[in-house]
């Protein structure tokens, strides 16, 4: 494979192609042959009449996901599983160690650190930005004037992302002249050193990761503009108050959204890795997140194989605890029967 | 009669309540970003004192030109816009048509790879990661911007997952005169599917921009040299090197931040509207 793609290359260092292309166009060039070859293929079974044009077509377009998902998703699995089974320092051989790495894994305190920091952060701050954000669209969702204005500044927090963020919330935090704790002298309390002490580093990260919850108000708000009017109606006529009308008609017709918004939270809180890096860590290791460890070892360290042990075992916890929320969902999330999807469907028709 | 008005009197006090909350709540989301505004403006002296208040006494504009040259910026925005315009492109390109596909051209076999599609959803990035930069260093891209932009153009399981919602609720009489006419499946997509689809096609978009705009992790591994580096990473080197220069550091955030609430305020209709399609409950 290596001597192809050099090969291409040298063809065209050869013609002149500029620099700044050069590193893409093998990789081009072969894509490019690929789609040739499965137009070329789809073409002639069209032509014989073994599959129809709309089978061809489907398969055609869908190919470009089905090239990407090999390169960049089955491919690097099943490598990432080899390399987890190898000891590799990039600049040396893989050399295959079985499961050592793994070993390895459970004598080592930086990874119990990382992941009980991990999940300090993720059992913490989910349940609190679940419940933050749905409280808030629950009361943007209220027939107010102005609230087009509300909805924009719970959201504009959203838009300060990553890094910058950070930097702004250390600042934020700052001991003396932060924020927060100017906020707390007014009161009469001296604060905490937040990013500077091991036990307030990480409900700073959590405080911070509330600031953002407008994303996920957004969805909610989409998801309660969907709830059709009749039903508070019906409600109504039953004597409902606001109250019994939150609990038994909003809270069931939004729960897929809600079990939709806690499972991608919980999955990105899982993946933390900014807030960590920006800090070193923080002290004490207190904000060692899982994936910036990751990170130490794969891309600072250099190994590679260490690294690949470490995310598939992230792949695992997030996998179970997807289907733990999965599994209780049954309990919680109330999907609409057949019957009334049916009758909403006619009533969306007779409105059109 | 009475119940009535004892009924809308309640109501009135719910809604003086929601506004009080509501108040409380926006000035709590607010303050720190006009604190970060307010910080930009002041001497490094007042940010010290100025404790919770918003008004600078002195405006200093001069900051964002020190902040702008303390780092290489006009590179570093180059390489930004090149790595946020490509990939918007290639999602918004590779996404709609895959996605179109799934929604229209139901073939044996397109339920399955459907689920294929969101499955991947669930795998978190760490387990690709390492892999695929051994892939790109293989391929000799490392140090290029080419891995932040060449994998979008293979489609993005969520975005396929939306336009796909979207492309199935349009009437099927759409591609019915185009097939009598003998338009090729292709030629629907693009002449017809595509136009239509712009209202999704913005939210993605955008979407898209926020993502890659602010990427961090992406250019972090793969970028080394001063030549490529990204916004991101500038500012990131820039909290190192001046963490006690808040004003400038502010600044920079700023001026970070600056396109993503320029384009959510320009395009915050389409970007609602291509939510809704992607939290509604239609399987």
């Amino acid at each position: 494979m290596n001597g192809i793609i050099e090969g291409i290359y040298s063809f065209y260092e050869g013609i002149g192609a500029p620099a700044s292309l050069l590193p893409l166009l093998p990789f081009l060039t072969v894509i490019v042959l690929i789609f040739a070859i499965i137009y070329t293929i789809t073409r002639v079974l069209v032509k014989k009449r073994i599959i129809h044009t709309k089978t061809a077509s489907f398969y055609l377009f869908v190919s470009v996901w089905i090239i990407g998902f090999l390169l960049f998703t089955v491919g690097p699995m099943i490598f990432s599983f080899y390399i987890s089974f190898n000891k590799w320092e990039v600049v040396s051989d893989p050399k295959w160690i079985g499961l050592d790495n793994y070993r390895m894994l459970f004598k080592d305190t930086m990874f119990y650190k990382s992941l009980s920091v991990t999940f300090y952060y993720t059992l913490v701050s989910v349940p609190l930005q679940v419940i933050l954000s749905l409280a808030i669209a629950l009361l943007m969702n209220l027939k107010l004037r102005g609230i087009y204005f509300f909805r924009t500044i719970y959201y504009l927090p959203t838009l300060v992302q990553g890094v910058a963020q950070m930097v702004l919330f250390i600042w934020i935090f700052n001991p003396n002249v932060g924020l927060v704790n100017s906020l707390l002298r007014l009161i009469g309390i001296e604060g905490p050193g937040w990013f500077s002490s091991p036990e307030w580093s990480m409900p700073a990260v959590i405080i911070m990761s509330l600031w953002t919850v407008g994303g996920n108000m957004i969805i909610y708000l989409a998801g309660l503009s969907d709830i059709p009017q009749s039903l508070y109606e019906a409600a109504e006529i039953d004597g409902a108050t606001a109250a019994r009308k939150a609990w038994h008609v909003t809270l069931p017709q939004i729960s897929p959204i809600l079990f939709f918004n806690t499972v991608t939270s919980m999955i990105g809180a899982f993946q933390t890795f900014t807030q960590g890096f920006m800090v070193n860590g923080g002290p004490d290791n207190s904000l060692l997140f899982y994936a910036y460890y990751l990170y130490q070892n794969a891309f600072m360290w250099f190994k590679m194989g260490y690294g690949s042990a470490l995310a598939w075992v992230l792949f695992v916890i997030i996998l179970v605890f997807t289907a733990l929320v999965f599994r209780s969902s049954a309990l919680w999330v109330y999907y609409e029967t057949e019957q009334t999807g049916r009758r909403k469907r006619r009533v969306r028709k007779k409105r059109a | 009669m009475s119940v009535k008005k004892e009924r809308k009197s309640a109501h009135k006090k719910v809604h003086w309540l929601a506004y009080i909350l509501l108040l409380i709540g926006a000035v709590m989301f607010l303050y720190p970003f006009l604190w970060m505004v307010s910080a930009s403006l002041r001497s490094l002296e007042e940010v010290a004192v100025s404790g919770m208040s918003i008004w600078p006494d002195h405006w200093r504009w001069d900051n964002y030109a020190k902040a702008l040259t303390a780092f290489p910026f006009g590179r570093y925005l180059v390489n930004t816009v090149i790595t946020t315009v490509f990939p918007i492109v290639g999602t918004v390109l590779s996404s709609s048509i895959v996605g179109y596909a799934f929604a229209r051209l139901k073939v044996r076999g397109s339920g399955i790879l459907f689920v294929l599609v969101l499955s991947t959803m669930l795998l978190p990035g760490e387990v690709t990661m390492i892999p695929q930069f051994i892939l790109f260093k293989n391929l000799g891209m490392l140090d290029t911007l080419y891995p932040l932009i060449v994998p979008s153009f293979f489609g993005s399981a969520f975005y396929i997952f939306l336009l796909r919602q979207f492309y199935s609720r349009l009437p099927v009489a759409l591609e019915e005169a185009a097939i009598i006419d003998g338009c090729g499946y292709f030629k629907i997509w693009w002449k017809i599917f595509l136009p239509l689809s712009k209202p999704a096609l913005m939210a993605v978009g955008v979407m898209v921009f926020m993502g890659s705009w602010n990427n961090f992790m992406g250019p972090l591994i793969y970028i080394n040299s001063d030549k490529w580096k990204t916004l991101t990473l500038g500012l990131a080197g820039f909290q190192g090197t001046y963490a006690t220069d808040t004003n400038l550091l502010m600044a920079a955030a700023v001026v970070i931040t600056l396109p993503c609430i320029l384009l959510f305020f320009t395009a915050q209709k389409a970007f609602m509207e291509g939510l809704t399609f992607s939290g509604s409950k239609e399987s």
